[in-house]
C-alpha cells in the first residue's frame, strides 16, 4: 500500500464515521438557534432541555429510573429469548404439537401488546414482576415463531448428513439445527427487541412508581416541559444504542451467514 | 459386504404411487469399488438413500453381509459423501470442526480425535485448512472436506452420491484419483453413484447400470482394466473405450416399461439427483 492510498483509506474510514453524523449535527444546530429565543411553554430552548437532561438523566435518575427501566426490559426480553428459542426448537421438531398449538400461538401473537397492560395490572398487580412478565409475554412470540420456522427449515441434505453420521438428538439440535436456524432466530430477536423497548415505556405509563416512561409522563402532567423533552432525547439515544449493540452482536454471531451467502 | 435384493421404492403421491425403484439387486464384495450409473432421473439418489439407511424401502432387502446388519437406519459401518458439498458442510463451523463432529461419538479422547481430524485432512491434501471456514474454500476443496469427514469416521463402506458432479473437469479428475488413492490406502469398500459413464468405468471394479425410472438393474459390467489406474494411461486404453461404449449402449437404450410411466407422471421433484 502506498502512502497516498493509506491516507485515502484513512480518509474514507473517517468519512464513513463522519457522514452519518452530519445531519444530526445540523438538526441540533438549527434547533439550538431556532429555539434560543423561544418563550413558548411547549417548545423551550434546546439549551434548557440539555441542561435538564444533564441534571436529571445524568444524575440521580440513572439509578432511580433509567436502570430500573432497562433492567425490566432486559429481564423480560432475556426471558423471552430463552423461552422462545427453547419452546421454538421443541415445537420445530414436533410438527404435530406445533400444528395443534398454532391457533393459540397466533391468537397470543395477535393480541395488541398495549391492550395487555391493564389486563396484566388487573391480574398480576403492580410492581416489577408484572411488567417483566408482560414484556416477556409480548416478546416471546416473534422469537418462538421464528425459531420454529428456522429449525424446520434445515437443509434436508444437512439432515441426511447428521443422520448418516449418527449424531445424537442433542448434537443435532445444538450443533446443527439451532446454528442453521440462527439467522431466522436472530431476525425474530431483533423484532422482539424493538417490541421490548416499546413495552418498557408502555408498562411505565400506568401503575408505575419509577422508570423513564413514568418520569416523562409525570413531567408532562406537571408541565415540566423541558424534562418531558429531555426524556424523549434519552429514549432516542437509548434506542439507537440498543440497536447498535444488537447489530454488533448479530454481525459476530452470523458472520458465517453473510459470507456464505456472498458466494 | 453389501447385498441388495429386489429393492423397491415408491413414493406416495396424490394419484398413483410414484414408483422410482422397481427391482434393484446387486452385491458389493469387501474391498470392491462398485459404481452405479444411470440416466438422469433414474432414481440414483433414491437408491443411495435407501442403501445408507436414510430412506425406508418399500420392498426387498439391504443387508451388510459381514455383520448381517439389515439396513433400516444409518449403520455405523457406513459413511456418506453427498453431491452438494455447499449444502452438506456446516457453514457456521470451521473445517476441522466439520470433520470432527461425527467423531465425537466414536472417539472419546479429545486429543486422539484432534489427531484423527489432522490425519484425514492431510490425506485429502488439506493440512493447514482446519481453521478455515468452508465458504472460504473452492468447491473442490469443500468436497475434499466432505471426503475427509467421511474417512475420519473410519467406515468400512463408503457411499458417494455423484460427489464430483458440481466441480470443474480438472478438479473432478483430481478428486477421482484422490478417492482411488484413499480407497487403496484404507482398504475401503466403495459404492459411487454417478451419471457420468467415463467416471463409472474409470473408477469401478464393476459398473451397475440402472434403467430409467422405475429403475431396474439393466446389467452389471465387469471392468477388467488394470490398477492402479491413471487419467491418461487408463482412459487411453482401447479396452476403456470398449467398456464405455458398452455401458453407453445400455443406458441410451430405453427400457420398454419405463417410458409410459415417465410420460404419465412427468419429472418428479422427489428425485434430487435429476
Amino acid at each position: 500500500m502506498t502512502a497516498a492510498e493509506a491516507v485515502g483509506g484513512r480518509g474514507r474510514a473517517a468519512a464513513r464515521v463522519l457522514v452519518p453524523l452530519l445531519v444530526p449535527a445540523a438538526i441540533v444546530v438549527v434547533w439550538w438557534f431556532a429555539s434560543a429565543a423561544s418563550t413558548s411553554p411547549y417548545f423551550p430552548p434546546l439549551s434548557r432541555i440539555l441542561a435538564t437532561f444533564a441534571e436529571h438523566w445524568l444524575g440521580d435518575r440513572v439509578v432511580s429510573d433509567v436502570l430500573p427501566s432497562l433492567g425490566r426490559m432486559l429481564a423480560g426480553f432475556g426471558a423471552a429469548v430463552v423461552v422462545g428459542v427453547g419452546l421454538g426448537a421443541l415445537l420445530g421438531r414436533l410438527p404435530l404439537l406445533a400444528h395443534a398449538l398454532n391457533p393459540v400461538l397466533q391468537f397470543g401473537r395477535a393480541l395488541p401488546a398495549t391492550a395487555l397492560v391493564p389486563v396484566s395490572i388487573a391480574v398480576l398487580g403492580i410492581g416489577n414482576v408484572p411488567k417483566i412478565l408482560l414484556i416477556a409475554f409480548v416478546t416471546v412470540f416473534p422469537v418462538m415463531l421464528n425459531t420454529i420456522d428456522g429449525v424446520r427449515g434445515v437443509d434436508p441434505v444437512l439432515e441426511d448428513v447428521t443422520r448418516s453420521y449418527r449424531l445424537t438428538r442433542r448434537q443435532r439440535l445444538f450443533r446443527v439445527q439451532l446454528p442453521a436456524a440462527a439467522p431466522q432466530v436472530v431476525a425474530g430477536v431483533r423484532v422482539a427487541l424493538g417490541v421490548a423497548f416499546v413495552m418498557m415505556i408502555v408498562t411505565e405509563l400506568i401503575a408505575a412508581t419509577n422508570g423513564i416512561g413514568f418520569v416523562t409522563l409525570i413531567a408532562q402532567q406537571s408541565f415540566r416541559v423541558s424534562l418531558m423533552w429531555s426524556g424523549m432525547l434519552l429514549l432516542g439515544i437509548l434506542g439507537v444504542a440498543v440497536n447498535v449493540l444488537f447489530a454488533l452482536a448479530e454481525r459476530r454471531l452470523l458472520r458465517w451467514y453473510s459470507h456464505a451467502r456472498e458466494d | 459386504m453389501l447385498t441388495v435384493e429386489n429393492l423397491q421404492k415408491s413414493y406416495p403421491t396424490a394419484g398413483a404411487p410414484l414408483e422410482v425403484l422397481r427391482d434393484v439387486s446387486f452385491t458389493v464384495a469387501r474391498g470392491e469399488f462398485v459404481t452405479v450409473v444411470g440416466p438422469s432421473g433414474a432414481g440414483k439418489t433414491t437408491l443411495l438413500r435407501c442403501l445408507a439407511g436414510l430412506l425406508p424401502r418399500s420392498g426387498g432387502s439391504v443387508v451388510l453381509t459381514g455383520t448381517g446388519t439389515v439396513v433400516d437406519a444409518p449403520p455405523q459401518e457406513v459413511a456418506c459423501v453427498f453431491q452438494d458439498y455447499s449444502r452438506s458442510l456446516m457453514p457456521w463451523s470451521r473445517v476441522g470442526r466439520n470433520v470432527e463432529l461425527p467423531l465425537r461419538n466414536t472417539i472419546r479422547d479429545r486429543g486422539e480425535r484432534r489427531r484423527a481430524v489432522d490425519v484425514a485432512l492431510r490425506q485429502v491434501g488439506l493440512d493447514g485448512f482446519a481453521d478455515s471456514y468452508p465458504w472460504q474454500l473452492s468447491g473442490g476443496m469443500q468436497q475434499r472436506v466432505a471426503i475427509a469427514r467421511a474417512i475420519a469416521y473410519r467406515p468400512e463402506f463408503l457411499i458417494m452420491d455423484e460427489p464430483f458432479a458440481s466441480v470443474d473437469a480438472q478438479t473432478r479428475a483430481d478428486l477421482e484419483d484422490l478417492v482411488l488413492r484413499i480407497r487403496q490406502d484404507a482398504g475401503l469398500t466403495v459404492l459411487l453413484v454417478t451419471h457420468d459413464i467415463d467416471e463409472a468405468v474409470y473408477l469401478g471394479d464393476r459398473v451397475v447400470v440402472l434403467s430409467n425410472r422405475p429403475s431396474v438393474v439393466v446389467d452389471v459390467i465387469d471392468v477388467d482394466l488394470p490398477r492402479p489406474r491413471g487419467q491418461v494411461s487408463t482412459k487411453g486404453l482401447p479396452r476403456f473405450a470398449e467398456l464405455r461404449t458398452e455401458v453407453a449402449k445400455l443406458i441410451t437404450r430405453p427400457t420398454a416399461s419405463s417410458w409410459p410411466h415417465v410420460d404419465r407422471t412427468g419429472k418428479s421433484e422427489l428425485d434430487r439427483s435429476s
